[in-house]
């Protein structure tokens, strides 16, 4: 496992961390759960962390319904959260 | 059983609720039977486009009718049907194709209808997800979007509130000389029967020649703002005449939601409901020669559904020749859900004696286009 740390942006704030983060994790770890809303505006996050519930879907780099469980973090990243 | 009713409509897709909205008004015992839930053919399957079509008198008149009537009703329709005025943007993919542009703007303007012709600047305005570059299009303001299924059912509600009854889950497998049998033996009698039952009339009424033309759907996540108009490719006629076995066209429609429905395929190959993977890539490959970043959307689901189609492409509306108790409402192809409620006024104005607002008989179910 390297230890090198990446930089990528979550809702405009800089976070570091390590590198094969997966933006799932990054946004956990940032502090945030709710990682988008449903159609009636409850929040939603991850259940199963494995690409099956697609309830983890986040904005990067302007694609929206990306899911953040199966997306690794890379330098530079700008994710967007809609909690 | 052998109960009286004036009217009794078989089949609940959009026609046949939309003859019980109209038969309602004039009739008071009138019976709509459907073996599935209410709108769960081809009217479920389909894209919900009220749009006016130029292909030919009979269709323009009956197209352009049917909006005016949708019009009408669009302020009294609940929530669920979802009425949108997006318009439609019917997209040139080269110079040849927008060298008719004008053609068509004309004949819409001179029937009374707005249309506007797009430049490349304008449509790339107007639509900026489209390819960029492409010589332009027309902009047919008065064209609406619709969720079909919940204006089915809102249709027979109307009727139901003014005294039509619904029966559920039963079949009619013969009908003649006003008498309607189901499936478990009973006859029900009526002055009048209606068959509106879309791709499937043709095994109630083996005189006339209905035939399903198979088509598939995609439907992707909410991406608001991606397509503002149902974009239509200018050479999608061409695909709905072309008789041959399969034909492929641009077709993209923004829900209410911000998903986009993405069509079309059309196909003669029996009632086999199996997806076809490779002609969903072949839609998708057609739809990325316009949107080229359309696959890079989500997409949720894909099914597919029949078109009850008639070999003049015009639906049958009008009493049987051989039978006469007996009218067909049937055939509408892709264009059900834009002339169901001018079908309901015609087919309620044959029962009542009464003229109608356009020319009936290019739809009348006659031995010219029987079988």
């Amino acid at each position: 496992m390297s230890e090198e740390r990446i930089q990528l942006k979550i809702n405009g704030l800089p976070v570091e961390v390590a590198q094969g983060t997966s933006v799932a994790a990054a946004i956990l770890n940032s502090g945030r759960t709710s990682f988008r809303q449903s159609v009636d505006e409850e929040s939603r996050g991850p259940v199963c962390g494995m690409g099956i519930c697609f309830e983890c879907r986040v904005s990067v780099n302007g694609h929206p319904h990306i899911r953040a469980c199966m997306t690794t973090c890379e330098a530079g990243m700008e994710v967007i959260t809609f909690g | 059983m052998g109960q009286n009713f004036d009217a009794i409509v078989v089949g609940g897709g959009i026609v046949g609720c939309a003859c019980a909205y109209f038969l309602s008004r004039d009739l008071k015992r009138v019976l709509l039977i459907e073996r599935g839930p209410i709108g769960g053919g081809s009217t479920a399957a389909g894209m919900g486009h009220v749009v006016v079509m130029d292909d030919s008198p009979a269709q323009f008149a009956l197209t352009n009718y049917s909006q005016q009537l949708w019009m009408e009703l669009y302020p009294q329709l609940n929530h669920a049907c979802e009425p949108r005025m997006t318009g439609t943007m019917w997209v040139a993919a080269d110079e040849e194709e927008f060298s008719h542009v004008e053609g068509k703007r004309d004949f819409y303007v001179k029937n009374g209808l707005p249309a506007e012709v797009l430049d490349t600047k304008s449509l790339e305005e107007a639509e900026p997800s489209l390819r960029k570059g492409l010589p332009g299009g027309l902009r047919i303001p008065q064209d609406s979007v619709i969720y079909p299924m919940a204006a089915a059912q809102w249709l027979l509600g109307q009727a139901q509130l003014r005294g039509c009854t619904v029966m559920l889950g039963q079949s009619v497998t013969k009908a003649k000389n006003g008498e309607a049998t189901l499936q478990d033996g009973t006859v029900l009698s009526a002055r009048y029967i209606v068959n509106s039952a879309g791709d499937h009339a043709s095994s109630l009424t083996p005189e006339i020649k209905i035939e399903p033309r198979k088509g598939h759907l995609i439907i992707t996540d909410r991406y608001p703002g991606y397509v503002n108009h149902q974009l239509v490719e200018l050479g999608y006629l061409k695909s709905a005449h072309e008789m041959s076995q399969e034909s492929v066209a641009f077709n993209a429609q923004p829900r209410a939601t911000g998903q986009i429905l993405l069509g079309s395929s059309r196909q003669f190959v029996g009632w086999n409901d199996e997806i076809d993977r490779a002609l969903i890539a072949k839609m998708v490959k057609r739809a990325e020669e316009y949107l080229p970043s359309i696959s890079q959307l989500s997409v949720i689901r894909t099914w597919v559904g029949f078109r009850a189609t008639t070999s003049n492409k015009l639906p049958l509306i009008g009493f049987l020749p051989s039978d006469p108790k007996m009218l067909v409402a049937a055939g509408h192809e892709g264009l059900g859900i834009t002339t169901s409620v001018a079908t309901g006024m015609l087919i309620a104005d044959l029962v009542a004696g009464r003229p109608s607002k356009i020319d009936r008989s290019p739809f009348a179910p006659t031995s010219g286009v029987a079988a």
